[in-house]
């Protein structure tokens, strides 16, 4: 009798249907994944797959997903206010500590939340060790508000308050990366990851809610609207970031920048896909078909990001 | 028949959903999300050949919902009273088990 | 036994929440309540109060951690002044309307620009309208009575609001003045121990907090905060009534000095009311009837209370360290809403003073009282009185 095959993540649900996230929704996959990775990692830990609770930036997520009288989570889960999720989670965490409470502190946002206005709120909680995940979904770009430019979008990206014109390229700064300041902190765990490969982003997810002390996880999670983007590619596209070599996906533990592990990092250094594929698929960078130095200076950001981890690529 | 994991928070919502107003407006019932029937969303749905399905899970790891759930030999069950027609799980299923189609109402 | 000792303003407040056992205290440095935080972290240092005390980096963050453990179901506090509670403004709405009983003392210090350290009561004036209770302590007995009753009223299932106690900069915060400390056995069967019914982070029972209200919905839960307010000034009454019967010492929404047959009464709140009682038996001795009149509770405004204090007086001068541009005193404003529709009213004068930690003087409490004589007498005067002023820099 053979034993019947099993799904490789939890069957355990904390993210219930019926939210109101657009279809094809990278962050809504964040969602799901995110709980019922913490979930087995709190199980393993504690024996208890629900010891955790959910302290969640205002942005997309939260805006679709808890709106009086329902809620699409299963799990004890608060909204503050748009910059705090890290201080109110901070808050919680010394409260379950007081009660006895065993488990993790599960703190969300957008890179809207996270990377400008709640920077403050993360640097501050991550540099007092409080024992929290901070999960920042990346969809490059304040989106609930309608799409306007935030530190994490990409050189080159249209958005609202980026538009490429007469004078403009779009967006002309280049990426910041919220997990190398996360990094700075020497906490426990940092890692990269996208839905574009889930298990990896899966595993990570585990391993930042088991570890003693704070963790940060910046997952690159596609928005359909705010890309431009056919809404059964949002997958597809945040694997080729990953293929394209434009998203390193890597693990820094205690800030030891010296010893980065990376993953899906090819052998020789040669990524595969040029990053053109990802670009293509995506409104958002049609314009810089017109000026290939744009893509050209793209390109030269993201080698440049590469050697600062410490790694020579050539990309096609 | 395999059941919806959602299938309690179905019934409890049936039950004792209400807009009464709360202190600090606290929804007190997990997952009551499940009123909104997003199917309703749709254009395309998702028409699945289980013959082809090798049971690599990925649909329902990848489904935003979920309206993806597994039936006791774990193949992928997909519920349409969710399911907003996205195509993710047709786009990445690797042995092209999901078909999208344009669905007639 | 009571311990009897000399201490500062800070130094009560943190008593005071000492002996409220809070489980998370989350605070930020700020002149002059700096010593609050300072003194319970030593508390917690030396065992002496088992609570998590969070360094947080603002008081945007302090205020945002207390909401979060509020929220956990424990008891929470904090302290700031002026900016720093100026800089919580947003969270301070957020943590009334999820119907959170956080207790918040504050340094009553002025608002910036210019900047300036020392008191008077802009900053807490300014958050009147979040939801907020608002007590003011007239000395540092009061300072710290008036958490304790703050917690009390706060965690009530009738009231559900959030608490800030105002005690004035440097005046209270760094003078040592003699305060008795509540035995903790006192404190312990006044207070008991905050069992949250409505908010909590359980995984045994999941709920979401801080939902998104739509047009729908929105205004109700807004109504429901309003019945809370409503509902505080039942319950601080009968908080009051139990303080006295457990530690001896009265309290009032407003509390009368001298009012019986007085033609002026002079309605202050904070300190200033120590001064104008002092003042009050000078002018008596010199036959003026007058009376001095001080008010504990600002929200919710005692409505009631000002309605019977008006139909003792001919002249009601309000003074007050606060300035609302465009109109005028807070107070005033707030008296005047709740005297508006009575058959018969005194003349109300709004007179403000104190501003920027102006040391407020017999000299100009003779000024307050010549201009409400000139109204009594049916002179025409100004509405709005700035007292103090230095014209001669002006």
């Amino acid at each position: 009798m053979m034993a019947v095959k099993k799904p490789p993540i939890t069957t355990r649900e904390y993210w219930a249907p019926g939210h109101a996230a657009c279809a094809g929704c990278g962050p809504a996959i964040v969602m799901k994944l995110a709980t019922k990775a913490f979930s087995e990692a709190m199980e393993e830990k504690y024996g208890d797959p629900n010891a955790f609770a959910i302290v969640h930036a205002t942005g997309c997520m939260e805006v679709v997903s808890a709106v009086f009288p329902y809620t699409a989570w299963k799990a004890p889960w608060i909204h503050v206010a748009f910059e705090n999720a890290a201080a109110a989670a901070s808050g919680v965490e010394a409260a379950w500590k007081k009660l006895g409470r065993k488990g993790k502190i599960l703190a969300i946002g957008g890179d809207g939340g996270t990377a400008d206005i709640g920077l403050q709120a993360l640097s501050g909680m991550l540099e007092r060790r409080h024992n929290v995940v901070y999960l920042m979904y990346d969809n490059e770009a304040y989106m609930n508000t309608g799409i306007q430019r935030s530190s994490s979008t990409p050189y080159g990206a249209w958005t609202t308050t980026s538009p490429p014109g007469k004078y403009s390229i779009g967006e002309d700064k280049p990426k910041k990366w919220v997990a190398l300041i996360a990094a700075a902190h020497q906490v426990p765990y940092v890692a990269t990851a996208s839905i574009g490969d889930p298990y990896d982003f899966y595993r990570k997810m585990k391993k930042a809610a088991s570890v003693d002390g704070p963790a940060f996880v910046q997952v690159l999670a596609p928005c359909v609207p705010g890309w431009r983007i056919p809404s059964e590619k949002t997958v597809e596209i945040a694997k080729l970031a990953i293929e394209t070599g434009l998203w390193p996906l890597f693990e820094i533990e205690n800030g030891d920048f010296h010893n980065i592990k990376f993953q899906r990092f090819p052998k020789d250094g040669k990524f595969k896909k040029p990053i053109e594929d990802y670009l293509r698929l995506q409104g958002r960078f049609k314009h810089l078909f017109k000026k290939p130095e744009a893509i050209q200076e793209l390109k030269n950001q993201i080698k440049e990001l590469w050697r600062i981890l410490g790694k020579e690529v050539e990309l096609p | 028949m395999a059941e919806s994991p959602f299938k309690a928070d179905i019934e409890r919502v049936q039950k004792e959903y209400s807009e009464k107003m709360t202190p600090g407006a606290i929804v007190y019932i997990p997952g009551s999300s499940v009123v909104n029937k997003t199917g309703s969303w749709r254009v395309f749905m998702p028409k699945f050949n289980k013959d082809k399905c090798v049971r690599c899970f990925l649909c329902y790891t990848l489904c935003p919902e979920p309206a993806i759930y597994l039936d006791e030999e774990s193949y992928p069950v997909f519920d349409y009273d969710y399911c907003k027609g996205c195509g993710i799980c047709a786009n990445e299923c690797p042995t092209k088990a999901i078909e999208m189609v344009r669905e007639s109402k | 036994m009571p311990m009897r000792k000399v201490m500062k303003g800070n130094e009560a407040a943190a008593w005071a929440a000492k002996l409220a056992k809070p489980k998370v205290i989350a605070a930020f440095p700020i002149t002059p309540s700096t010593l609050v935080p300072e003194k319970i972290s030593e508390f917690v240092a030396d065992g002496e109060l088992d609570a998590e005390f969070i360094k947080v980096e603002s008081e945007h963050s302090a205020i945002s951690a207390c909401v979060g453990a509020s929220a956990a179901g424990v008891r929470a506090f904090t302290a700031t002044a002026s900016q720093g509670l100026a800089l919580m403004h947003e969270i301070l709405f957020i943590a009334a309307g999820m119907r959170l009983p956080i207790v918040m003392a504050i340094g009553n210090r002025s608002l910036s620009a210019p900047i300036n350290i020392w008191n008077d009561w802009q900053d807490t004036i300014s958050e009147r309208d979040t939801g907020w209770m608002q007590f003011y302590a007239e000395n540092n007995q009061e300072a710290l009575d008036l958490i304790l009753i703050a917690f009390k009223v706060a965690e009530d299932e009738r009231v559900l609001l959030p608490a800030m106690v105002g005690f004035d900069a440097f005046i209270l915060t760094h003078t040592v003045e003699p305060v008795e400390i509540p035995d903790q056995e006192v404190v312990d069967e006044f207070l008991g121990e905050y069992v949250p019914k409505h908010a909590y982070l359980d995984p045994a029972r999941p709920i979401t907090q801080g939902s998104l209200g739509f047009p729908a919905h929105y205004m109700e839960a807004r109504y429901k905060v309003w019945e809370a307010m409503e509902n505080a000034r039942e319950v601080i009454k009968e908080v009051f009534d139990e303080f006295e019967k457990k530690f001896g010492r009265r309290y009032h929404m407003i509390e009368e000095y001298k009012t019986e047959d007085a033609e002026i009464i002079l309605l202050t709140m904070g300190s200033l009311a120590g001064t104008l009682k002092d003042f009050v038996d000078k002018k008596r001795e010199e036959g003026v009837k007058i009376g001095a009149a001080k008010m504990t509770v600002y929200r919710p405004f005692p409505i009631e209370e000002i309605k019977a204090l008006a139909k003792k007086a001919k002249v009601l001068a309000i003074l007050e360290k606060n300035v609302s541009f465009g109109i005028g005193g807070a107070v005033f404003a707030d008296a005047s809403r709740a005297l508006v529709n009575e058959k018969e009213k005194p003349i109300l004068l709004d007179f403000i003073l104190g501003l920027g930690g102006r040391d407020v003087t017999f000299e100009q409490l003779e000024e307050v009282v010549e201009i409400s004589k000139k109204a009594l007498e049916g002179e025409k005067v100004e509405e709005i009185n700035w007292i103090g002023l230095r014209k001669e820099i002006l």
